[in-house]
């Protein structure tokens, strides 16, 4: 096994590491909850996934087999940059299969493919607090969530609703974890709340620049808040992906001429290229081309 | 002389400490699931390799850790590896004994930092025998049998006191010879 | 058109950092810029990375300015990045700004006052005429020295708490907090609160403490002092029980001297806001003084009502590398949220233009 010379495995030193996993079993015990951990300085911004890299870095070992995605995509430019970091400081091996994946940091997507037991997902979370934009002052939000008082959210909810018909919020849509804590699922979009709910694998989340880590086990009960008239709805783009067909994943938008044209296409790059190879195609594949 | 701070820590201790992190966050993650850890530790008895594996893991100079009587024996060898500083029971992050504490006697944590409760780390005899319980929960898709050997006749009556806790209470890791188990405060338990 | 899905992420991060490379050095039949002229040339471009990078090494901080381009929160960056990945041996003894050798010294509220005004090595009476001789790379005169007393140079407020008319020192025998281990929690206390502002933003700091003078939680400051000099630092090892030196750095110190009316509990005295940086960085802690003593409104019965009082916004805020690298992380790729964003504002649209029909 490979390393970076002058720095330990995995980065961070044993004594930060010890720090970093007791405050993660605290999390797992307490689903939702957030515990302020001493983050440190990595050398890669705030911002860019420095709680991620430090959860990551805590729970890796060298025989887990490690995948890195940005926007569903394993090789978005700080994708790559992450995965570059632990192939040079732990020498472990990595992958863009989601299925051949131990652990899987994320930023801003869950796979399309559901999860297993023996997986961890680790999502970088820029803003912790779900009551942040309504309370800026961390000391009031502690507190509000020691009480368990989420009124003030479900007030800003109704508001949408009565201004706009329906909740516009479109990511990082506040989750109650285990009926007790109040989440932030990471701007992920809407519609991967529905996967966070019992989920197989474990769930791990970290704000480096906030200095908070939280976590839900699997087969935890996560919902998204609603209101019985209004129940939670996803969205996404009303389209089949151009490449492979899916009329059931999650598609990004892209610009193709400056006339409006647009093409759609799977977010999700592994599970698109998977579905390829199994034969799916869609409106924009090459052979759906040589054959018009 | 032997003295018990000649006996050794992990043979590798970036790896090994990796490695029994991860049997403790996946026996967390899974409430009553058992898993192997600290094979080929030789700790001081009576220190079970488990138990030593998870004490050299998770505690270092910036916790602090109770130990029973029972279990002072292996105190020197602690401090040798660990460091941790030693507190009264009822302050300590990290509980390390042979018979469940009374939860009056340990730190619970407070509803704005209930992380800070502590983690109770409990000798027993064996795990997957003995009394039988049915754990449900989260990290639990169904209810889920569980057997141990070690714990108090009237343990399950306790659990559902540090259960109505929540979000403060103790979490529990037990350790029977290579193997543990753990109860996040968050699991109930039922007898049966 | 057939789409091919954007490849190459590794290629072109490589093909970037190539060019960074070649950027940085510039023009090459110009000299390459070493480190020691930076060390030596550029000495508040290095005190102010080293203050922000929460680190003293001249010569990593000449490097770090190097590597940087000369952007000096990107070298603060990289010292912080650096430093965190170090052992720590040992905890310095508090160091003694009385015993400072002291290069400059003024005193704001006093004409004189023992050791006297000491101008030293500063911009302040310098017009501000852009000097062409130095393009040309001239020698500058020797400046006119005298020898050293070698005695101790006490402090302003020292003089004034021999009346009783300062508020006296915190205890000093508690440890101190350290927001580089442990994360920041509130209440926050004051030894947290200055280890926050002395690796805080400089630009952030004379904002905020430009704040209170215009009226923003104002509290009525004096220079009571502004010192700059070296300190001998000292570690005392547990296996030999007794403190040795380890070197010497430069700080500068600034104590304020505010007003204060008294409140239920304390008489009328001069409270103290109070600045300490690495090297010579008066701006800094000047600003960090006012700002140290507007966060101490709620502890003396001040309102709370201006943004340099209070402690959440001021601690969340005044550090510069969780700030660029929150601001700057929106170049990263948002199009997963911005394609939510899209879904939801379209899907609100066509409800309100259904709406209107209906209303038609």
């Amino acid at each position: 096994m490979s390393t970076m010379e002058g720095y330990n495995f995995a980065y961070l030193d044993e004594q930060t590491k010890r720090m970093i996993r007791r405050a993660l079993l605290k999390a797992v015990a307490i689903p939702g909850h957030q515990i302020p951990f001493g983050s440190r300085e990595m050398p890669l911004p705030y911002g860019w996934g420095t709680g991620g890299i430090q959860v990551t870095a805590a729970v890796l070992g060298p025989q887990d087999v490690l995948k890195v995605i940005d926007q569903g995509a394993d090789d978005t430019t700080n994708a790559v940059s992450i995965r570059r970091f632990f192939a040079r400081t732990a020498g472990v091996a990595t992958t863009t299969d989601t299925e051949a994946a131990s652990v899987i940091q994320t930023r801003h997507r869950i796979p399309e493919k559901p999860l297993r037991e023996d997986q961890i997902i680790v999502y970088q979370v820029p803003q912790p607090e779900p009551l942040s934009r309504l309370e800026p002052s961390r000391a009031e939000t502690r507190r509000m969530h020691a009480l368990a008082e989420y009124g003030l959210m479900h007030v800003k909810l109704y508001e949408d609703i009565t201004r706009f018909g329906h909740v516009a919020i479109s990511y990082d849509y506040p989750v109650m974890v285990n009926g007790r804590h109040l989440m932030a699922p990471s701007p992920i979009p809407a519609f991967d709340n529905p996967k966070m709910h019992h989920m197989a694998a474990l769930q791990l989340f970290g704000a480096g620049r906030e200095k908070r880590l939280y976590a839900i086990p699997p087969y935890t009960s996560v919902v998204s808040l609603d209101f019985d008239d209004h129940p939670f709805r996803t969205t996404r783009a009303p389209h089949a992906c151009g490449l492979c067909g899916a009329t059931d994943s999650y598609l990004d938008e892209v610009v193709t001429d400056d006339q409006g044209g647009r093409l759609y296409v799977c977010s999700d790059t592994d599970h698109c290229e998977t579905r390829r190879e199994a034969g799916h195609t869609g409106s924009e594949s090459p052979l759906q081309e040589a054959a018009q | 002389m032997t003295t018990a701070t000649d006996l050794p820590g992990f043979a590798d201790p970036v790896l090994d400490a990796q490695a029994a992190f991860r049997a403790v966050l996946a026996a967390l993650s899974s409430p009553g699931s058992i898993h192997t850890v600290g094979t080929g530790l030789t700790p001081p008895a009576p220190l079970a390799t488990a138990t030593a594996a998870v004490l050299l893991a998770l505690v270092d100079g910036e916790t602090s850790l109770a130990i029973a009587t029972a279990l002072q024996p292996a105190t020197a060898w602690l401090a040798f590896h660990c460091g941790p500083a030693t507190a009264p029971m009822t302050d300590a992050g990290f509980v390390l004994a042979d018979a469940l504490p009374d939860l009056t006697a340990v730190d619970t944590g407070s509803d704005e930092v209930p992380e800070r409760a502590a983690t109770v780390i409990l000798q027993v005899a064996t795990l997957g025998s003995g009394d039988r319980f049915t754990l449900a929960g989260p990290g639990l898709q169904h209810p889920t049998q569980f057997a141990v050997d070690g714990l108090p006749a009237d343990f399950a009556a306790r659990w559902a006191a540090n259960r109505a806790l929540y979000p403060r209470g103790i979490d529990l890791i037990l350790c029977a010879g290579s193997r543990l188990a753990a109860l996040p405060r968050s699991v109930t338990v039922r007898e049966g | 058109m057939a789409y091919v899905a954007v490849k190459g992420g590794e290629r072109a991060i490589d093909n970037a950092h190539a060019w960074l490379a070649a950027d940085r050095r510039g023009d090459p039949a110009v000299p390459d810029l070493g480190l020691a002229q930076i060390r030596e040339q550029l000495g508040r471009a290095i005190d102010r990375v080293m203050a922000e990078g929460s680190l003293y090494d001249r010569d990593l901080a000449a490097l770090a300015i190097k590597q940087s381009q000369g952007d000096l929160i990107e070298a603060a960056f990289l010292l912080r990045a650096y430093r965190t990945t170090l052992p720590r041996f040992a905890h310095s003894e508090p160091v003694d700004t009385a015993a400072m050798a002291v290069r400059r010294r003024v005193s704001a509220v006093f004409k004189d006052l023992p050791g006297g005004q000491v101008l030293g090595p500063t911009y302040d009476y310098t017009h501000r005429l852009l000097d062409f001789t130095l393009a040309a790379g001239t020698a500058p005169p020797a400046p006119a020295t005298a020898p050293a007393t070698g005695a101790p140079m006490q402090r302003v407020n020292d003089f004034l708490r021999h009346e009783g008319l300062i508020e006296p020192d915190a205890p000093a025998d508690a440890t101190p907090g350290d927001i580089t281990r442990q994360p920041l929690t509130f209440p926050a206390p004051r030894d947290v609160r200055l280890q926050a502002l002395a690796r805080g933003d400089e630009g952030f700091l004379l904002g905020l403490g430009y704040s209170t003078q215009r009226g923003y939680g104002g509290n009525h400051p004096f220079a009571g002092e502004i010192r700059v000099g070296e300190v001998t630092v000292e570690i005392e090892p547990a296996e030999l029980g007794f403190a040795i030196d380890i070197g010497e750095i430069t700080l500068t110190e600034c104590q304020m001297v505010n007003q204060f009316k008294g409140s239920k509990t304390q008489p009328p005295q001069f409270t103290r806001g109070y600045g300490l940086a690495f090297g010579h960085a008066e701006r800094k802690t000047m600003s960090m003084a006012l700002v140290d003593r507007a966060m101490r409104a709620e502890e003396l019965g001040e309102d709370v009502t201006a943004p340099a009082q209070n402690v959440e916004f001021v601690l969340y805020h005044s550090d510069n590398i969780e700030g660029t690298g929150f601001v700057e992380h929106l170049k990263l790729p948002h199009y997963v949220d911005f394609q939510s964003e899209l879904e939801t504002i379209r899907r609100m649209r066509a409800e309100a233009d259904a709406g209107k029909e209906a209303a038609e």
